[in-house]
């Protein structure tokens, strides 16, 4: 079985050059009155049609700044894009005056957020809310909208949408709320999908319930999706590549069967050791030390070097760049080859 | 002493009496309609007929997803809640009819662990304050003159800096809140500690800081722990004995090795095959069974077996008789009509 990256799909016809979704060199700060916090410190991805792609990160890691910098909804102030590109089918999102930002929002790039409950109107029922992806984007007529709420609440296979299209948020489960979220950001066809901690607020069947829905809606429609997650299970169970984050930064990346069979970064290979298994009694967790930085106080040289067990004084001074391990696999660590090369990770 | 708590099936061997035992233990939330005159319309059925023991030393991991329970258990347990009926031993002693002094101990022997270390910390009070407020409730467990130096000494234990004393909740961490969380419920030097989703709010690399010192804890001390969390990884990690619920029930109960190796009760099983293992490897080995539709509702339960409007193997008995919790041949207790092995988590390492 080859592990190739990126699995080209062509159903859907290419007019443009590149990948479908190109990051290059993201930042973002918020400016407090504490401070400036760097949330996003120069990240670069990649994602094409069909493929799941995996940001996996801790809380304050920069993930889901990252993903709002694409969907355009962070707050400024006091959040900024201090440099990089966003580019979606070789165009800048972030040069794009809003109008034209707006259109590509919601109708080719969509979100799906961890909490439904919050994410959705409380004082409208879930038909008018996923009908008001057709009444704006489309200009379709009220009955037309409803028609077509319907139809998407059946593709995510909530039973009996006819009778439930004019149900309140309330009245759903957390699974069937989410099921609602999924529904609207697929209504208008999108290209790309961020699903922002999916499944975080829900219980282990449910939760097994909604990635099969998306998993089996993407086999479908052909779009990519951009998975943002802690959850080292669900990573390994779901997705082609993988980028591991670690204060604003892209730590390691690569084919997600790689680097869970051999991490070549000290925090991959910590996140790892420090996890209990279902398939295994195991033995001692091996957890990392420490706690996560202050984004406004990130330490210097590499951020990880306080809590790495292979800490040198380069560490302390140089920031490691994006070493290339494989052709399609890179390492934020100047010892990567001897982190890859021990199999147990190094204790302290 | 009336009546003795009646012997379960699952005793493990060599662990000696139980220090906790809990029969037929029931919480019915009653529902209600109208403002001034209100009116009892049902009762949401939390906690229904629910048995277990806790052994000197040992973990009891209690799993289940929202709303079976788990939880609202702890609390009856403490007298958070008034039980509806049944009754929990504690030493022999039935903790429901205690009065007011022996409550008191028994308070004492019997902490708890919340799931929120922001919400369960007082942000007015200092670290210390905050341990030490236990001995003044409970007086003469530590003389006045050496509480500033136990307070100290606890912090250390739970690995924290002895000299931040002074500080108050929002100068740590989400994983040294969960220390202090702890090292109050250890000041009174209690047997039992109630840990309700003690990591769950917890980044990985942080969750397991704080496993690995709740086992340091209980082997330094002799603690009993019941550990309730809706994580079947960690569950597994830190039980001795695993009791998996479904609303409001105990489906199977075993050692860690009986339910998870040889899960017999469908929701277990299906319960298990729904966790994502952290290995790409497992994709295409893992069974998985997808459960249809959800959980419903504890206010109107369905007849006899709670799980057979989802399960694959219900027959008309399952509508009619409520399955005992017994041992049918698998081993250990299981509450299916047609309790039968079927191993669902597969080792990748080892296969």
């Amino acid at each position: 079985m080859t592990q190739e990256t990126g699995v080209k799909y062509e159903t859907r016809e290419r007019d443009y050059e590149g990948h479908l979704l190109e990051i290059e060199d993201l930042a973002v700060e918020f400016r407090t009155p504490y401070g400036v916090v760097n949330a996003v410190n120069g990240i670069s991805y990649t994602l094409d049609p069909g493929e799941t792609l995996a940001i996996l990160g801790e809380s304050g890691s920069g993930k889901s700044v990252s993903a709002q910098a694409i969907m355009g909804i962070i707050d400024t102030p006091p959040g900024f894009i201090t440099r990089g590109s966003i580019r979606y089918k070789g165009r800048d999102l972030l040069t794009l005056p809003e109008s034209e930002r707006r259109a590509v929002r919601g109708r080719e790039i969509s979100m799906i957020f961890q909490d439904a409950l919050t994410a959705l109107n409380p004082v409208f029922t879930v038909g008018w809310q996923i009908g008001e992806m057709f009444r704006v984007h489309r200009g379709a007529s009220k009955a037309e909208a409803k028609r077509k709420a319907i139809e998407l609440m059946d593709r995510v296979r909530i039973p009996s949408a006819k009778d439930r299209v004019n149900d309140y948020p309330h009245q759903f489960s957390g699974g069937m709320r989410q099921r609602v979220m999924i529904a609207m950001a697929l209504s208008l066809d999108p290209d790309i999908v961020i699903a922002d901690e999916p499944t975080t607020a829900l219980d282990v069947t449910v939760q097994a319930q909604i990635m099969e829905l998306l998993h089996e809606l993407q086999a479908e429609t052909g779009m990519g999706l951009i998975l943002i997650t802690h959850d080292l299970g669900v990573v390994a169970d779901v997705s082609d590549r993988l980028a591991v984050m670690y204060a604003g930064r892209i730590v390691e990346t690569g084919n997600v069967y790689d680097i869970y069979g051999n991490p070549a970064h000290p925090y991959t290979e910590g996140l790892m050791a420090s996890i209990p298994r279902i398939d295994q009694k195991g033995e001692d967790l091996n957890p990392i030390k420490g706690a996560p930085p202050n984004l406004m106080r990130i330490p210097p040289g590499c951020p990880f070097h306080p809590r790495c067990p292979y800490v040198r004084q380069r560490c302390v001074e140089e920031l490691p760049p994006l070493y290339e391990v494989t052709a399609h696999r890179r390492s934020a660590c100047h010892y990567w080859q001897e982190v890859i090369s021990t199999k147990e990770p190094a204790r302290d | 002493m009336t009546d003795a708590p009646v012997e379960l099936q699952d005793r493990p061997a060599g662990r000696g009496e139980p220090i906790l035992s809990v029969r037929n233990l029931v919480k019915h939330f009653p529902l209600t309609q109208g403002v001034l005159f209100k009116k009892a319309i049902g009762a949401v059925q939390a906690v229904s007929d629910v048995s277990f023991d806790l052994y000197p030393g040992e973990t009891l991991g209690l799993v289940g997803e929202s709303g079976c329970g788990k939880s609202t258990t702890a609390k009856l347990l403490l007298r958070l809640e008034k039980a509806t009926s049944g009754q929990a031993f504690y030493k022999g002693r039935d903790i429901f009819t205690m009065k007011k002094k022996e409550l008191r101990t028994l308070r004492r022997n019997i902490q708890i662990v919340f799931q929120d270390p922001y919400a369960s910390l007082n942000p007015r009070m200092t670290v210390g304050d905050i341990i030490s407020e236990a001995w003044e409730i409970h007086k003469g467990v530590i003389p006045k003159g050496e509480r500033g130096q136990k307070t100290q000494e606890l912090l250390e234990v739970v690995g924290l800096d002895p000299g931040h004393t002074n500080r108050y909740p929002h100068q740590f961490s989400g994983g040294q809140r969960q220390r202090i969380g702890v090292a109050r419920a250890l000041a009174l030097n209690p047997e039992i500690i109630i840990l309700d989703e003690p990591v769950s709010a917890l980044d990985v690399s942080v969750q397991a800081q704080v496993v690995n010192l709740l086992e340091k804890l209980q082997n330094e001390f002799g603690l009993s722990y019941i550990f309730i969390a809706h994580d079947l990884s960690v569950v597994r990690h830190i039980s001795d004995r695993v009791a998996v619920m479904y609303l409001g029930r105990i489906a199977e109960i075993g050692t860690q090795e009986d339910v998870y190796e040889k899960p017999s009760m469908p929701y277990t099983q299906a319960l298990l095959s729904a966790v994502p293992v952290p290995d790409p490897r497992a994709r295409d080995r893992k069974k998985r069974i997808m459960l249809q539709g959800d959980v419903p509702s504890p206010a109107n339960p369905p007849s006899g077996c709670r799980f057979r409007t989802r399960c694959w193997k219900a027959q008309d008995i399952c509508a009619e008789e409520v399955p005992a919790l017994i041992d049918r041949g698998q081993g250990h207790p299981a509450a299916c009509h047609f309790a039968e092995i079927e191993k669902v988590v597969v080792d990748v390492e080892s296969a």
